[in-house]
């Protein structure tokens, strides 16, 4: 029994480690900009795209660090162009640019590629072959929750013990008071959108190691289940972004064991709404009193 | 001819936004519904599976002998059906979730989205919804004639349409959507049932969304459930923005251009083009999708305000709104 789930298991564990790096990008710039960032899943499409054009010109050892700067680059842009001209407007004007956002570089890219899809390029010892027990498996499979548990850590303690982590937690905890203050939120929120698209590169190299042809809409559906996670862990919340994840990648393995593999999709959203039910702030969402 | 089609696909979409828009325009203090794309999947699949032909049954259902629906509803039974239902599903959906909180509502909405298009897909419900497989058959906007003509329907169709949310509006329930959506709070004070209201607009949203699905299946010819995904919701709801978001004949104008820009005035930017013995450069497929949201990507950024802001078309020559109204957020 246990041998049949392992591999479902393993993948699972997998598959959430790469929807936390994607979540941590989302549940940031909502911690700080309440903004749902939709086109987060598209800077993560970008990336594996960026990875398959740069391979052809540079050695893998440039190649990656290259794509991660091109991305928090992307990233960057992103930030000045389509949410900084709106930062006084209503917030349904910035979901709108940001919807606006990425249905631009769905179609840029969909330009770029001709519509075609793209061979990932393998990157080597990721995507060696393991036995684990009676599962062979991956090295990525096992590199990613690893990767990903490290990387968050090294987040929390940026947040927890670093000047700007400081000027972060006082952004997202009031906007305009720590404004007054003299903290350069502008500076602020470029660095979340820095660090979050840093993330969402890692994460793309290591999804696309399983998942290995690159479309223009291939980030839409990792993008929304990383929001999905963000919003299962409590919005806002980085660790609750990366245990609920961690909890959809391995549900949503399972029901493929299961052998229900059309519904994992709809799964995942009915757990999320059976959770806001329970808890409208997610798992460990903050409960935030309502000022009238 | 061709031009006609567009203008019908204008119409048909157009439809499908105002519908939207009924829904936008109450539950926009209660954060975006983003699920309309499933509603719309609910109608158009209502409407396709109640009205394909008996005799086509076998044909079309066949990997599931001919389906389990042994009768057909005249066209028009269909249409209201398919918002009936739409509606019938909103309001059990919008028991629990209308509890949330704007984000929160969204996700939820999106979510449910994704539920409705798994199900419909789902092996078991072959029968009625023909799996995965295409609905075909159905009578569309081509063999649909009213007074001798297949150009009417859908403009007759919209117009009611765009009637009845007027009317919904300007009525004491649409001034107290409008009094929830300007300050939740305030207007619970002032009686307002918030919960029973949300519902209420919910449930209008949806059955027009369910209707906007049918006209769509109609125009399509085809429908499939794969195709109504959360990127539909996003299509209709810059329609909604770009128009305006308070503004119904700026939806109207809004979907028009949309549809045209998209469809029809920027298909050259997708052939190269040679003028004289110079190369036009970037032009070739996919061009116009680009600078199509481009464009959209201006307008949101430029004129956040859309092209009517929250006035009507037929309030541009009176004097200007009162103050009340622009101080608003």
């Amino acid at each position: 029994m246990f041998d049949r789930i392992l591999p479902y298991l393993l993948a699972g564990v997998s598959v959430g480690g790469q929807y936390a790096l994607i979540a941590v990008g989302y549940t940031m710039v909502y911690g700080i900009l309440r903004l749902i960032n939709f086109a987060h899943g598209d800077i993560f499409t970008a990336a594996g795209f960026f990875m398959v054009y740069l391979v052809a010109s540079l050695p893998m050892q440039l190649a990656i660090p290259v794509v991660i700067i091109l991305t928090v680059a992307l990233g960057f842009i992103l930030e000045r162009v389509a949410y900084k001209p709106l930062r006084t407007a209503p917030r349904m004007s910035v979901m709108i640019s940001a919807i606006g956002a990425s249905y631009l570089m769905q179609n840029l890219m969909w330009y770029v590629t001709g519509g075609l899809a793209k061979q990932y390029p393998v990157l080597p010892w990721l995507s060696n072959i393991v036995q684990i027990g009676s599962a062979s498996t991956k090295i990525v499979t096992i590199v990613t929750p690893i990767l990903t548990v490290g990387l968050v850590i090294a987040l929390v303690a940026l947040i927890k013990h670093t000047k700007i982590g400081m000027a972060m937690r006082a952004v997202s905890h009031d906007f305009e008071t720590s404004q007054l203050m003299g903290i350069r939120i502008n500076n602020v929120i470029s660095m979340t959108f820095i660090i979050g698209s840093a993330l969402a590169a890692v994460g793309s190299m290591l999804y696309f190691t399983n998942f290995s042809t690159v479309t223009p809409t291939v980030g839409a559906m990792p993008g929304l289940k990383a929001f999905v996670a963000a919003v299962f862990g409590g919005i806002g919340s980085i660790p609750g972004a990366v245990i609920g994840a961690f909890l959809i990648g391995i549900c949503e393995s399972l029901i493929k064991a299961a052998g229900y593999t059309a519904f994992s999709d709809a799964f995942t959203f009915a757990l999320l709404i059976v959770v806001l039910l329970f808890k409208p702030t997610g798992l460990f969402g903050e409960k935030a009193a309502e000022k009238v | 001819m061709r031009k006609m089609s567009k203008l019908r696909l204008g119409v048909c979409l157009t439809v499908v936004a105002l519908l939207y828009f009924g829904a936008w325009y109450a539950e926009k203090s209660m954060g975006a519904n983003l699920g309309q794309a499933g509603f719309m999947l609910v109608g158009a699949y209502v409407y396709a599976v109640f009205t394909i032909p008996l005799k086509k049954h076998a044909a079309v259902y066949q990997y599931y002998n001919g389906g389990i629906i042994q009768f057909e509803l005249p066209l028009i039974v269909a249409l209201l059906l398919a918002g009936i239902v739409a509606a019938l599903l909103a309001a059990l959906i919008g028991l629990p979730v209308l509890r949330l909180k704007s984000d929160y509502l969204a996700i939820a909405t999106l979510g449910f989205a994704e539920i409705i298009r798994a199900v419909v897909q789902w092996d078991s419900l072959g029968p009625i919804t023909n799996g995965s497989n295409l609905l075909k058959t159905y009578p569309t906007f081509n063999n649909t004639k009213i007074f001798g003509t297949t150009v009417l329907f859908p403009f007759i169709v919209s117009g009611v349409c765009i009637a009845l949310i007027l009317l919904i509006i300007n009525s004491t329930y649409g001034r107290a959507f409008k009094a929830i959506r300007d300050d939740e709070v305030a207007a619970e004070a002032m009686g307002v049932n918030l919960f029973h209201h949300k519902e209420l607009s919910f449930v209008i949203s949806c059955f027009f969304a369910g209707i906007g699905g049918a006209l769509l299946a109609m125009f399509q010819g085809t429908v499939q459930a794969n195709s109504f995904k959360s990127a539909m919701t996003y299509d209709v709801l810059l329609m909604v923005v770009i128009g305006g978001m308070g503004s119904v004949s700026g939806s109207v104008i809004a979907s028009f251009l949309y549809i045209a820009c998209s469809e029809w005035w920027l298909r050259f930017l997708d052939n190269p083009l040679t003028i004289g013995s110079f190369n036009v450069p970037l032009l070739r497929s996919g061009f116009r999708m680009v600078v199509f949201s481009a464009v959209i990507m201006v307008v949101v950024l430029f004129f956040r305000r859309g092209i009517m802001g929250d006035k009507e078309l037929w309030n541009i020559g009176m004097r200007r709104q009162k103050a009340g109204r622009r101080a608003r957020k």
